[in-house]
C-alpha cells in the first residue's frame, strides 16, 4: 500500500505540468467560465484550447493508440486529470461528451467505418458531441425512454424529445438513445444512433437553470431521417451501448472536482482570515475553525475514496462500488460545503455577479446554486443508494416488491 | 501509487478474519462482560503465538519489522471481533513507548518480552480534570529521592491495568509554563506496593479500564523511560498512531454492525416483505457503507503516512479520527435502529458494537478535539 508516486508517474506528471506551464499561459484568453463574457466566447475558447492539446498528443490520452490515444494508465489519466485542474485549465469534457464518452462507445461498439468517421475528430475537437439520453419522462427511469426510431427502406426516422442536452446548440453530433422495437422489453428495445445535428426535423430550444444559465437544452426530434450507418451497434442493442457509456466513469474525473473543492476551501480560509465580523476576525471564531475544518477532513476523505477507487480499477480492471459511493460523496459534501461558504459569507452572500459590494465575484451563491444539481444528474443521490444498497450489499430490490 | 494491500497485507487480514471467527466468536466476547478482568488469557497465548505482538517490532528484539500499515490491518480485525483490550495497551501503548524511549537494555529486557507475549503493559496517563489535550499532566507528581523517584497522584481510564505486568505512567518532573514541558514516562511494575488498582465500571464492558493511584510510590532511576522531562515528544508521536490504530478497530467494529443490519433486514419480514426491500432500510444501509468506506480511506491513508513517518501524519491521523468518529457515531446508531425493538435488546448483539464505538469515539481525542487539531494544522 503506496500512496507514493513512483519514479515514471513522477516523470509522467512533470511532462504534464511544464506543457501546461509552457501553453496556458499562451492562451490569452478568459479561462472560466465567469470571466466569458458569453456563451459562444467560451465555446471558441474550449475549441481551441481542445486543439492545441490534440496537436500536441495530450487528447483522450487514455484511449488505444490505434485510435489516436497514448494507451495511458489509469494512474496516469488521473495526474493527467489533477493538474489540469491544478493549472486552472478547462477541463476536456467541457467540450461536449467526446472525448470521455462517446469515443469509447465508438471504441467498443463502433464499425471500423465509424471509428475512422468520427474518432479522429472528437480527438482534435473540431466536432463536438452532445448526448441525447433523458427525456421529461426519463430521467432516473433512463430505460422508459419513448423517442422512436422507425426504421424504413434502410433508414430511421426518429420522432421524441430529448431532455437536458449539454451544449445542444454547439454540437455537431449527437448520440442518442430511441426505442426501435415498443414491443419489447425496455431495455431491449433501444438503439443507439449518432446524429448529424445538422439534419432537418431538429429543433433545440434551451434551458434555463436556477443560475439562471442555460448550458442545457431540449431537443426535438420531427420525423429526423438517419441512414442506416449512423446505428452505433446492433439494431436493439443499444442499451448496451449505454452501459458502456454509463459505466465509463473511470473514476477520475472525480478528482477534478476534488481539486476545485480544495482550492474553493482555500478561498474560504482565505475569506475567513480578512473578514471581519462584529470587529472580529472571522477565522478566529473557534466555531468557524470547526467547521472549516470538517470542510477540510470531507476534502481530504474524498480524496483518499478517488485513490482507492482509481487502484481498484487498476487492478481489476474495471469500477466497483467505489465510483457510487465516490459520487454519492462529492455530490453531499459540496453541498455542505456551499452551504458553509454562504454561512461565511453571511448577508453579503446574497450578491451576486456584477453587483456593488460582491465578494470573490459572486462565485459564492453561483456554486451554491449549482451545488444543487450535483446531487442529481448523474445518477441521483438517492440512485446512487439504491444502486449501493441493491448491488453492493445484495438488499432485495424495492422494485419487485408488492 | 496503489491503494490497495499487498498481497502479504491481504493475507494479514484474512488470517485474522478467519482466525477471529473461530477462536473468538461473539459468544466468548459476550462472556468477558461479566469477567473480573476482562481478558482471555488462551485468546492472548494464541495470538502471541501467531506472532502478532511483534508485527512492528524491529527484528532485533524478536519484531517481525513489518510496518504500522499491517499493524492496522490487524487491529481492524481486532475491532470487528470485538477483541479486549490487552492487545492494543501493550503493542500500540507500551511497545511503542518502549520501541521510542527505552535504552537497548531496557529493550531488550522489555520489547522482546512484549513481542513474544510474554509482557503486558499499559500506559497510565489521563489525571482527573484531564482532558484530549493530551500534555495535560499536573496532579501525578514524581521527585527525585535518594534511591530514584518517588510518585504521588491518581491516573483514570488506564486500559488493562489489573492484567499488565508494567504501567507505563507519565508523571510531572518539574513545572513548566509550557505543559508540554517537564513530563517524563516511567515504567512501573504492577506489583509495586505503592501502586493502588480500582477498576472502573463503564458503558462499555468489552474493555477494562482502571484508576491506578500511586502512593509515595519508589521507583528505581533506571526506570525512567527517555530523558528526563521530555516525554511529550514521544507521547505526541505515540498517541497519534494509537489514534489511528484505534480508528481502524472503529472500521472493523461499524463494518461488522453494517454485515448484521444487511442480514437482519434480508431476513426479517414485515407487511409481506424482507424489510431490506423498503427504500428507508436501503438508504440507511447505503450511508453506512459510505461512512465506513471513507472511514476506511482515511485510516489507511493516516496508517501510510504512518509507517513512512511522513510529515502529515499527526494531520492524517486527525483527519481519520474526526471523520471516523463521525461515521461510527451513525452507523452505531442505525444499526441498533435498523434492528427494531430486537437492538433495544441485552440478548442482541448490536448493544456491545454500539457501545465500543461510544467508548473509542472518546479514546484519544473526541471530534472536536480532532478538528481543532486539524484547523491549528492547516494554519487557522
Amino acid at each position: 500500500m503506496d500512496l507514493n508516486r513512483t519514479q515514471e508517474e513522477e516523470r509522467f506528471c512533470d511532462e504534464v505540468r511544464a506543457w501546461l506551464a509552457a501553453n496556458l499561459r499562451d492562451l490569452n484568453e478568459s479561462q472560466s467560465y465567469d470571466q466569458a463574457e458569453n456563451m459562444d466566447e467560451w465555446m471558441a475558447f474550449l475549441k481551441r484550447w481542445q486543439r492545441k492539446l490534440y496537436e500536441a498528443g495530450w487528447s483522450g490520452i487514455s484511449w488505444p493508440r490505434e485510435y489516436g490515444g497514448r494507451g495511458a494508465s489509469i494512474i496516469e489519466e488521473l495526474i493527467f486529470t489533477e493538474e489540469l485542474a491544478r493549472a486552472k485549465a478547462p477541463n476536456l469534457m467541457n467540450i461536449g461528451i467526446g472525448i470521455e464518452l462517446v469515443g469509447p462507445a465508438i471504441i467498443h461498439h463502433g464499425t471500423e467505418a465509424q471509428k475512422q468517421r468520427y474518432l479522429p475528430k472528437i480527438l482534435s475537437g473540431e466536432e463536438i458531441w452532445s448526448q441525447g439520453f433523458s427525456e421529461p419522462d426519463a430521467g432516473s427511469d433512463l430505460a422508459s425512454l419513448r423517442t422512436v426510431a422507425v426504421e424504413k427502406d434502410e433508414q430511421f426516422f426518429v420522432t421524441g424529445q430529448k431532455v437536458w442536452t449539454s451544449w445542444a446548440e454547439y454540437s455537431d453530433y449527437c448520440i442518442l438513445l430511441a426505442r426501435t422495437d415498443p414491443s419489447a422489453s425496455k431495455h431491449k428495445g433501444i438503439s443507439c444512433f449518432l446524429v448529424d445535428m445538422k439534419s432537418p426535423g431538429i429543433t433545440i430550444r434551451p434551458t434555463v437553470q436556477i443560475t439562471g444559465e442555460a448550458e442545457f437544452s431540449e431537443v426535438f426530434f420531427d420525423n429526423v431521417c438517419l441512414p442506416r450507418e449512423s446505428l452505433l451497434g446492433g439494431i436493439n442493442e443499444g442499451w448496451k451501448v449505454a452501459m458502456t457509456i454509463l459505466a465509463h466513469e473511470r473514476g477520475t474525473s472525480a478528482i477534478r472536482y476534488q481539486i476545485r473543492f480544495r482550492r474553493e476551501l482555500d478561498d474560504l480560509i482565505s475569506l475567513s482570515k480578512s473578514t471581519k465580523r462584529e470587529g472580529r476576525i472571522l477565522s478566529e471564531d473557534p466555531l468557524v475553525k470547526q467547521k472549516l475544518a470538517q470542510c477540510f477532513i470531507e476534502v481530504e476523505v474524498l480524496k483518499y475514496n478517488i485513490y482507492r477507487s482509481v487502484s481498484q480499477i487498476m487492478r481489476n480492471g474495471k469500477p466497483g462500488s467505489e465510483s457510487s459511493i465516490v459520487k454519492l460523496f462529492w455530490s453531499e459534501m459540496d453541498r455542505r460545503q456551499k452551504e458553509l461558504g454562504m454561512e461565511i459569507l453571511g448577508i453579503y452572500s446574497q450578491l451576486v455577479q456584477h453587483s456593488k459590494w460582491t465578494v470573490d465575484g459572486g462565485q459564492w451563491p453561483r456554486a451554491f446554486l449549482w451545488s444543487r444539481a450535483g446531487t442529481i444528474y448523474a445518477g441521483s443521490s438517492e440512485i446512487q443508494r439504491n444502486i449501493i444498497a441493491e448491488r453492493v450489499l445484495g438488499l432485495p430490490k424495492s422494485t419487485d416488491a408488492k | 501509487m496503489n491503494f490497495g494491500f499487498t498481497e502479504e497485507q491481504e493475507m494479514i487480514r484474512s488470517q485474522a478474519a478467519e482466525f477471529f471467527r473461530q477462536e473468538y466468536p461473539i459468544a466468548l466476547a459476550r462472556e468477558l462482560l461479566n469477567d473480573e478482568h476482562g481478558f482471555n488469557d488462551v485468546l492472548w497465548k494464541k495470538m502471541a503465538a501467531l506472532g502478532w505482538c511483534s508485527l512492528v517490532f524491529p527484528e532485533e528484539y524478536r519484531g517481525a519489522g513489518l510496518t504500522f500499515v499491517e499493524l492496522t490491518v490487524l487491529l481492524e480485525q481486532m475491532g470487528r471481533a470485538l477483541v479486549p483490550g490487552s492487545f492494543f495497551s501493550t503493542v500500540v501503548l507500551g511497545g511503542l513507548i518502549i520501541q521510542e524511549t527505552a535504552t537497548t537494555e531496557q529493550k531488550s529486557n522489555w520489547l522482546e518480552a512484549v513481542a513474544e507475549g510474554k509482557l503486558k503493559a499499559t500506559l497510565a496517563h489521563i489525571e482527573p480534570g484531564g482532558s484530549s489535550h493530551f500534555a495535560s499532566v499536573s496532579s501525578v507528581i514524581a521527585e527525585r529521592d535518594a534511591k530514584g523517584y518517588v510518585i504521588n497522584g491518581t491516573k483514570l481510564f488506564v486500559p488493562d491495568a489489573h492484567v499488565s505486568d508494567l504501567i507505563i505512567c507519565t508523571a510531572r518532573t518539574s513545572s513548566s509554563s509550557n505543559s508540554e514541558e517537564g513530563i517524563s514516562l516511567f515504567a512501573i511494575d504492577r506489583t509495586n506496593d505503592g501502586l493502588n488498582l480500582t477498576a472502573l465500571k463503564t458503558m462499555d464492558q468489552t474493555r477494562r479500564v482502571y484508576e491506578v493511584t500511586f502512593d509515595r510510590l519508589h521507583v528505581p532511576a533506571d526506570r525512567m523511560l527517555g530523558e528526563i522531562g521530555s516525554a511529550w515528544p514521544v507521547l505526541e508521536k505515540v498517541f497519534t498512531r494509537a489514534t489511528i490504530g484505534i480508528c481502524a478497530e472503529m472500521v472493523g467494529g461499524a463494518q461488522k454492525m453494517l454485515e448484521m443490519c444487511v442480514d437482519y433486514a434480508k431476513q426479517r419480514v414485515q407487511f409481506g416483505r424482507p424489510i431490506g426491500s423498503f427504500q428507508a432500510i436501503q438508504h440507511k444501509c447505503a450511508d453506512m457503507l459510505l461512512f465506513i468506506e471513507s472511514a476506511r480511506s482515511a485510516v489507511y491513508a493516516a496508517a501510510c503516512a504512518a509507517s513512512e513517518d511522513s510529515k502529515d501524519t499527526a494531520l492524517l491521523a486527525s483527519v481519520a479520527k474526526a471523520y471516523t468518529n463521525d461515521a461510527c457515531r451513525f452507523v452505531a446508531g442505525e444499526a441498533i435502529q435498523v434492528h427494531g425493538g430486537m437492538g433495544f435488546t441485552w440478548e442482541h448483539d448490536a448493544h456491545l458494537y454500539f457501545k465500543r464505538a461510544k467508548a473509542d469515539e472518546f479514546s484519544f481525542g473526541d471530534t472536536s478535539y480532532h478538528r481543532a487539531r486539524v484547523a491549528e494544522l492547516i494554519g487557522l
